[in-house]
């Protein structure tokens, strides 16, 4: 063969020596300033947008005309590559609609339809974006995956470890989201927003032109945008089949008393007060419930505050397992201010939480998480 | 400034210089609507028949049995719409094929909706129907109004036996129509030979200009009208005229004619070449649907253990353009239907590729390539969680 030949593939290789950077772009405002913010710095940016659920999957969630304006839509899809034609650099969209319904959207209603209140994000977090994104990533040659997360990574010096930690941006932090990263996964990402307000974030979308600087942020679910997750778990639980999805059964006292009827405990989340279908003289809220008999136990606020829960899957972060009692604080839901508790192994995935004042509301299917002032000790599903 | 090499000539093809030279005259100069009545108009008008005429030459039809499209979608739902009784969709039978191109295939789908039976001929491991099923259903099925099957398969390359599809179909008295988009070019058509009543093309597979497609419709057969408009085209089809559209497709029709055969040799040389080389080189790939007829320029092939989205991409940023079963609206590739009807399953579909060489493919292209996908595909072998699995399970 002519030694000569190849050339033309070989002058458009990406240079073995640039640092190449895969950023994961939503069409978003945050994900798009990563990937102007990794251009500054003369990294060679690989766009990546992933496809992860048809929207027209579930024709009765349909509403008539256009796709609306959200995530996984077409339009977002659209906004990256207009964001990646103007930063001019190669851009492509990747199709992990399989692994999504498998590991995020049926676990989703699977969750709700055990009474339980899931987290997808995390989910998406842990086994989509920093699985097979990440490997996708590490595919076509980049050295790492950025996103847009609102959190910080660092390599502990002495300890050798990965850590992860909140965002200095406290407003916008979701670490509370990441804890299921493995040292691996860490240690081949970035999240370039962690050290940045939104003010600032918006700020270098401005000054780079980008033209979705304006862009209003995305607060629902991705693949529920009209935020009505019942009417989903209704329609993807009727389509694959799943059972309980149309079991009613009672709303009690915790005596035991039967106030009323209810369609099924996915409607119902721990805590909840409105929508409860009835009333009596005193605001009531949702206590438990036991997916198994299909009982929504309510009571009084104060019967909602617990001290101690017990959390599996637990995925060790920034330090490994102690062996001995811990105390630190343990944040129990995205918006919930962390408090001060006793964490203790009951086994190598499985801890127990004494928190030091009782807590309101402690839902099944949230996540707790440990927190060491910024750094994320640990984080896994409460029970 | 380096060049792409580009393997994705059945996704489209470069028009021609000759090409956009014929169609130049016809934006501002002999700019006309080929409907109007005054001397400008019939310039246009001239210029549309003899493209009419070229096109025609290229499939052995006569002129007056052509209508130009906006493309070969419109052609296939023109054909497919244009044969199923709107007053009687309940008493109506459709039948075509699992390996049909999503505009034949979602046309299908959109009459299921309103109640035509639609029967779906499969396909066997090397993406060929079987003939003899056909005679079956065409009995079974005594109100079928059309068969559709493709001439050659977007993916595969493979060829299907439409002369004995139009012999079968013909003795049923049932009419037949073929996506020929992928053959036209490529393969010699003869639509007498082939019995077929009713023929897809587009221009821009054929290296003429995209927006552009033709109908062909054999002389008594009733195709109903699809769009309703103004008289152009016989009031058959209304719609101002793409007057340089369908010059450069005349011209490219033509040119197809010309050098079809020489083409078919030189091509299927480099493609062969490339097949092999692929093989060679990279351990357990293998060529899908390898022993079928095929297009002279194209080949599909498996690379067990490598995600074939991540070998596009990779390719993609060598600068090497080539292609996975189709995308969807996001871009996004889908797991191709034509690779799971015949018979792979869902992984393997994933790790397959196609590339269709054309005719600015050089020799010198192809050795760079033999070079750069076992490099592509060992680099993804190396870091991919399924390869050892799959092996193992293989061996």
């Amino acid at each position: 063969m002519n030694a000569a030949l190849p050339s033309e593939l070989v002058d458009l290789a990406i240079p073995a020596t640039a640092e190449v950077v895969a950023v994961a772009m939503s069409g978003g405002v945050d994900s798009s300033v990563v990937a102007a913010l990794m251009q500054e710095q003369r990294r060679t940016v690989i766009g990546l947008t992933m496809q992860l659920w048809n929207q027209r999957r579930l024709p009765t969630l349909q509403s008539a005309g256009p796709a609306q304006h959200r995530c996984c839509s077409i339009d977002d899809v659209y906004d990256a590559k207009r964001v990646a034609q103007h930063l001019d650099f190669p851009h492509y969209v990747v199709n992990f609609e399989d692994q999504f319904e498998s590991r995020v959207i049926r676990p989703f209603v699977d969750q709700y339809l055990s009474g339980r209140t899931p987290i997808a994000c995390t989910h998406c977090n842990t086994d989509i974006k920093f699985d097979p994104l990440l490997r996708m990533a590490r595919q076509i040659g980049a050295a790492r995956l950025a996103t847009g997360h609102y959190a910080r990574i660092r390599k502990n010096g002495s300890t050798g470890r990965w850590e992860l930690l909140r965002a200095r941006d406290e407003s916008k932090d979701q670490s509370y989201f990441l804890w299921g990263l493995t040292q691996e996964q860490l240690s081949n990402s970035e999240f370039p927003l962690g050290e940045l307000t939104k003010e600032e974030v918006r700020a270098v979308a401005r000054r780079v032109n980008l033209p979705v600087a304006e862009k209003p942020e995305s607060m629902e679910l991705c693949f529920v945008p009209s935020g009505n997750y019942v009417q989903f778990i209704h329609a993807y639980a009727s389509e694959q089949n799943m059972s309980r999805t149309s079991a009613g059964g009672d709303i009690v006292t915790e005596d035991g008393e039967i106030l009323a009827h209810h369609d099924g405990v996915h409607h119902f989340t721990i805590g909840q007060r409105k929508g409860l279908g009835f009333s009596t003289g005193k605001a009531l809220y949702v206590l438990s419930i036991d997916a198994q008999t299909n009982r929504v136990v309510v009571g009084e606020d104060q019967s909602l505050h617990k001290t101690t829960c017990e959390v599996a899957n637990v995925n060790w972060v920034s330090c490994e397992m102690p062996t001995a009692p811990l105390r630190t604080r343990v944040k129990i839901r995205h918006k919930h201010e962390s408090a001060l508790g006793t964490v203790e192994a009951l086994d190598a995935t499985t801890v127990r939480v004494v928190f030091d004042t009782p807590q309101r509301a402690i839902t099944a299917g949230q996540a707790a998480v440990l927190y060491d002032a910024d750094r994320v000790l640990a984080g896994g599903w409460i029970r | 400034m380096p060049s792409r090499i580009y393997l994705d000539y059945n996704a489209t093809t470069p028009v021609d210089p000759a090409v956009l030279e014929s169609m130049l005259p016809f934006f501002s100069g002999q700019f006309g609507n080929a409907a109007s009545i005054h001397t400008t108009g019939q310039r246009a008008h001239s210029a549309v028949e003899t493209a009419r005429e070229q096109v025609a030459a290229l499939i052995n039809a006569h002129p007056q049995e052509i209508i130009f499209t906006s493309g070969g979608t419109e052609s296939d739902n023109h054909a497919i719409f244009g044969m199923i009784n709107p007053t009687n969709y309940a008493d109506t039978n459709l039948i075509s094929t699992v390996i049909e191109h999503e505009a034949v295939l979602n046309t299908c789908q959109a009459l299921a909706a309103r109640g035509v039976t639609v029967a779906y001929l499969a396909a066997n491991r090397d993406g060929q129907i079987d003939p003899q099923h056909l005679r079956d259903l065409v009995h079974d099925l005594p109100n079928t109004s059309l068969v559709s099957v493709m001439h050659a398969n977007n993916e595969l390359g493979t060829v299907q036996p439409l002369e004995e599809i139009g012999h079968i179909a013909s003795e049923a008295d049932v009419y037949f129509h073929t996506d020929a988009v992928q053959s036209a070019g490529k393969l010699p058509i003869d639509v007498n030979a082939l019995r077929v009543d009713l023929l897809s093309l587009s221009a821009h597979k054929i290296y003429g200009p995209k927006g552009v497609g033709a109908l062909y419709i054999r002389s008594g057969t009733p195709l109903r009208q699809f769009l309703f408009g103004g008289h152009h085209q016989r009031g058959f089809r209304p719609g101002t005229e793409n007057v340089a559209g369908i010059v450069g497709f005349g011209k490219a029709a033509e040119l197809a004619a010309a050098s079809l055969e020489h083409d078919a040799t030189r091509i299927s040389a480099l493609r062969d070449d490339l097949e092999r080389g692929l093989l060679q080189r990279i351990p357990q790939s293998r060529v899908n649907a390898a022993t079928a007829p095929r297009t002279p320029n194209t080949t599909n092939i498996l690379f067990p253990g490598v995600d074939g989205e991540a070998l596009l991409i990779a390719l993609d940023l060598k600068g090497l353009s080539c292609s996975t079963g189709s995308a969807c609206s996001s871009g996004a590739v889908e797991p191709s239907h034509v690779l799971t009807a015949i018979g792979l399953t869902p992984a393997e579909a994933r790790s397959s590729l196609r590339f269709s060489l054309g005719r600015h493919t050089t020799r010198q292209e192809i050795d760079a390539v033999l070079l750069a996908i076992p490099q592509a595909v060992e680099h993804l072998r190396e870091i991919s969680p399924n390869y050892p699995k799959e092996m193992s399970s293989s061996n």
